[in-house]
């Protein structure tokens, strides 16, 4: 569930920051509204997806929709971030010496945004991974399971049963995608 | 007849914002020559540079490349037919110096090998030792260091025409001194024909075929330093007597 959330999520959000980056205009509305979806509590985010027709009703579906709701901001804004954060004396120089906008923008601007977007996306993973045991609350399955069934039968064993690879995951996600961001930051 | 120049300039003005930044400028850089566009900030020398490639669009006027008006080359090819050296050099930080100085040739696809002895040739052209600084970093380089590579990147498919955006201006005085002798030897080894902006009069009387004095836009002279040096106009003089404070420090400080 997280890496088809993850998965999903990048597609949309990185081809969008690069699009935002040269719409200056859309782009506070764009960040305006990744940033309500981020501030909506979770559990009633699934709530309020149940009763819409498509993306909605009880399931793995809907839960992946959500998820990708919040995924979104933290890669959407940390490759922004990256595109634009670029000294403008790079970028003046690639245009003066007759490169391409796509020859800017993969072999500039995307090399030198890599550890931003890095950076985005290890946010994005750890919070999903957190937020995916909420899923099951709306029937989307999960390690999320184990931990309200643990809750209702006040058994604690079967809500770590849960709870501890859910941690453990996000820790090692954390871990792994801090150590590329650092073999691939130019310092 | 003679041939014709490098870069025509012609009746150039520039608006932008509603500002009037190039007022009717007209000037030829011939084959060999450099021409320095000099200026206090907002003069609009940058932006009379930046039209020559491209990076501002006049509002008016014309600017010929080899007798061929900008607007008629396809923008890109203009731009690699033009070596571009700025301030800070401009160097792409995740690239080693020898694929910032190969970055024109690559492009153009010349073959590999080809590329590699051109950036060794370049390289040595301006004083760094290509074994030592090849793959290094741009990080990994003094200010200065940083500029010779710049140059040497312009330099790289040996382009026509080098536009020089006060490429030395943020150097410490004596690494500056370095590198303008460097420019003139350079210049004598390569001929290149140049467009070099910049505001320290002494640069310009140092590296300049001729002078073009710009003044709110308006190009005030055209001349050779040693005509410079004599020239009357209210803008050249102050630009004169600037220097001219230079020499007058001995003077005891006045008394409080």
């Amino acid at each position: 569930m997280v890496l088809v959330t993850i998965a999903i999520a990048i597609l949309v959000a990185i081809p969008g920051a690069i699009l935002l980056a040269r719409l200056a205009g859309a782009r506070r509305w764009a960040l305006g509204l990744a940033n309500i979806a981020q501030t909506i509590p979770s559990l009633a985010l699934f709530g309020f997806l149940v009763p819409l027709p498509y993306i909605g009703g009880i399931g793995k579906r809907t839960a992946i929709v959500a998820l990708c709701l919040y995924a979104l901001l933290p890669i959407l804004r940390n490759t922004l971030l990256g595109i634009t954060g670029i000294d403008p004396a790079v970028r003046e120089s690639a245009v003066a010496m007759g490169m391409t906008r796509r020859q800017i923008l993969w072999q500039v601007e995307l090399p030198l945004a890599v550890p931003s977007i890095v950076a985005g996306l290890r946010l994005a993973t750890v919070a999903t991974i957190g937020t995916a045991t909420i899923a099951a609350a709306i029937g989307g399955g999960g390690l999320g399971v184990f931990i309200f069934r643990g809750i209702s039968m006040v058994d604690t064993p079967t809500v770590l049963a849960g709870a501890l690879p859910a941690a453990i995951m996000a820790v090692l996600a954390d871990e792994v995608l801090e150590w590329i961001e650092r073999r691939l930051s130019p310092a | 007849m003679p041939p014709p120049p490098v870069l025509e300039i012609r009746n150039l003005c520039c608006t932008l914002g509603g500002r009037s930044i190039l007022r009717d400028v007209s000037l030829s850089v011939f084959e060999g020559e450099t021409v320095v566009l000099l200026g206090r900030s907002g003069s609009g020398k940058t932006t009379l540079l930046k039209t020559v490639n491209g990076l501002i669009q006049p509002t008016s006027g014309a600017v010929l490349l080899e007798g061929k008006p900008a607007a008629e080359w396809d923008p890109i090819r203009l731009r690699r037919r033009m070596g571009y050296v700025i301030q800070d050099g401009g160097l792409f930080p995740h690239w080693t110096v020898a694929a910032n100085v190969g970055l024109v040739p690559r492009l153009e696809n010349w073959p590999p090998a080809a590329i590699a002895e051109r950036v060794d040739l370049l390289l040595e052209a301006v004083g760094l030792a290509p074994a030592e600084f090849r793959l290094r970093y741009p990080r990994q380089l003094s200010g200065g260091q940083k500029q010779r590579v710049g140059i040497a990147r312009a330099l790289a498919a040996d382009p026509p025409l080098l536009l020089f955006d006060e490429p030395f201006g943020a150097l410490d005085p004596i690494t500056r001194f370095e590198l303008q002798r460097h420019f003139l030897d350079l210049r004598r080894t390569v001929r290149k024909t140049a467009l070099f902006v910049t505001h320290d009069v002494r640069e310009a009387l140092m590296l300049a075929s001729r002078i073009a004095l710009l003044k709110d836009g308006a190009l005030d002279l055209l001349l050779t330093p040693r005509d410079f040096l004599a020239a009357r106009t209210p803008e050249a003089a102050a630009f004169l007597a600037s220097l001219q404070e230079n020499w007058k420090q001995d003077e005891p400080p006045t008394q409080l």
